[in-house]
């Protein structure tokens, strides 16, 4: 019997897309640049996160009109953005037929106590992480994929390397641990325990786990894959930059052959200016994304 | 020991060298022209063919693969990768255009239509897990092409000669009977 929506049919889907770039789109004209360049899917907004910082206010899911533009312009698949908990936004985007729904924290939550129940769901979802507790409660709610939070928008890998790097350490330690002391872990990370045994049977997460937030070069993308993420979000890194379609190209090369450092050399020559960074110290603790849900 | 090469530029590359290693074969990742030496065979995954096809040209291994399938090497596409064999796809170029059928991409919907089913196959067994994400079907098939599979009316799984195409992945599940045919058979 034919059955859509399961877990393996939701977790597949990302699977196909390790290895790859997904790129943050405003319009149809960007979708095309990112297909063009080789990125494995794209993600419409209204703004990229640079932007929405720069805007203030509440940050919502976009318009349809921008997402049905963006699905119509590329044959690749279609994300887009839900806030935090917010049931309706994630509907919507379910009923116009978006391939995948990042619950995001780069949006303003509209929930600041629950996340979405992700396993009712056809869609799959995608979900932030900072330490491998967020990452189990996301995949426990039915998260199909996650990412590494970073800091969202501001072009500065740091937190991308602390988060990956956390949830990394994290999953080697339960990989290591005996069962026995596997309870006491899922307490001290407010993990599910039968995540956490998933985990150490599998040597890994059960789900694909990508990095973002701050991603602004080929070689930080590189960087992100040799500390293990599975592949790269780039949000604002790509059409903030002097040349986008250098950017992309070269971001997704570097992506695929992380090791070939004389590669990543000769596809960084004469990029022109990445977007303009900002220090994660000059933030306020009310600007930092990465807070947002728990 | 069969030492079997998988594109490893992007996709479902962990999980066909797992499931080679399991078939007793020695599993090569190939990136790079280099690592296409002395293969047995070569598995080319599911992933997005747009982004391979990128990737290919980049690296100098479009050439070489199309030459290799033209040489006789067995290869055995899943999704992405039988969309790379194709010799004719519906409204966009082809790619290595080495396997005699036409192949229509996404033709099953988008990702909320994405399903998995379990298939009969004559010739390789009953109940094969089978997961369909934004898969591609085989519009038509040249006279020499072998049907193994059709689903729902569309043909899903064909083989000729020495190529294996199929529109879903046997490597997302624990079943292993699609890739041991491939390996057993045809290598």
């Amino acid at each position: 019997m034919k059955q859509t929506g399961t877990n393996l049919v939701k977790r597949g889907m990302a699977e196909m897309q390790k290895g790859g770039v997904i790129m943050d789109v405003i319009n149809a004209e960007q979708a095309k640049i990112a297909e063009a360049a080789g990125a494995v899917a794209v993600m419409a907004l209204e703004r990229v996160p640079s932007d929405i910082r720069k805007a203030g206010g509440v940050a919502r899911m976009a318009d349809p009109r921008i997402v049905e533009e963006v699905m119509g312009a590329v044959s690749i698949p279609v994300m887009a953005k839900a806030r935090i908990g917010h049931i309706v936004e994630a509907r919507v985007l379910e009923a116009m037929g978006v391939d995948y729904i990042d619950e995001s924290e780069v949006l303003t939550p509209a929930d600041e106590e629950y996340h979405l129940l992700k396993s009712d769901y056809t869609v799959p979802f995608v979900c932030g992480c900072r330490d491998l507790g967020e990452a189990a409660r996301r995949i426990g709610e039915g998260a199909a994929m996650l990412r590494t939070k970073g800091e969202p928008g501001t072009g500065n890998i740091v937190e991308a390397v602390r988060h990956i790097r956390k949830v990394n350490a994290q999953v080697r330690k339960v990989v290591g641990m005996t069962e026995d002391e596997l309870m006491t872990e899922a307490k001290l990370l407010g993990a599910p325990f039968e995540l956490l045994r998933e985990i150490k049977r599998l040597g890994r997460l059960p789900v694909v786990n990508f990095a973002a937030g701050g991603v602004a070069t080929p070689a930080d993308a590189a960087l992100m894959m040799e500390l293990g993420a599975d592949g790269v979000f780039v949000g604002s890194g790509i059409f903030k930059s002097e040349n986008p379609e250098k950017f992309a190209r070269a971001i997704v090369e570097a992506t695929t052959h992380y090791k070939d450092y004389k590669l990543i050399a000769e596809i960084s020559k004469e990029l022109g200016l990445p977007m303009k960074g900002i220090d994660i110290a000059q933030l306020g603790q009310n600007e930092r994304m990465q807070e947002r849900g728990w | 020991m069969k030492r079997i090469g998988v594109l490893a530029l992007q996709g479902a590359v962990r999980e066909h060298v797992q499931m080679l290693e399991t078939l007793g074969c020695e599993a090569v990742e190939v990136k790079q022209k280099q690592d296409l030496v002395k293969l047995d065979a070569l598995v080319l995954p599911g992933g997005e063919s747009t982004t391979m096809r990128k990737l290919l040209d980049c690296s100098d291994l479009l050439e070489p693969i199309k030459e290799l399938a033209q040489q006789g090497l067995p290869m055995f596409g899943t999704c992405a990768g039988l969309i790379l064999l194709a010799n004719t796809l519906v409204n966009d170029e082809p790619h290595l255009a080495v396997m005699d059928v036409t192949v229509a991409r996404n033709s099953y919907g988008r990702q909320v239509d994405s399903f998995e089913v379990k298939l009969d196959i004559p010739k390789i067994g009953a109940e094969i897990p089978a997961v369909f994400i934004r898969a591609p079907h085989i519009e038509t098939v040249g006279k020499n092409v072998e049907i193994l599979a059709e689903y729902e009316g569309r043909i899903i799984l064909v083989q000729d000669d020495h190529l294996l195409g199929c529109s879903f992945h046997p490597e997302l599940t624990s079943d292993i009977r699609i890739l041991e045919y491939f390996v057993v058979s045809m290598v």
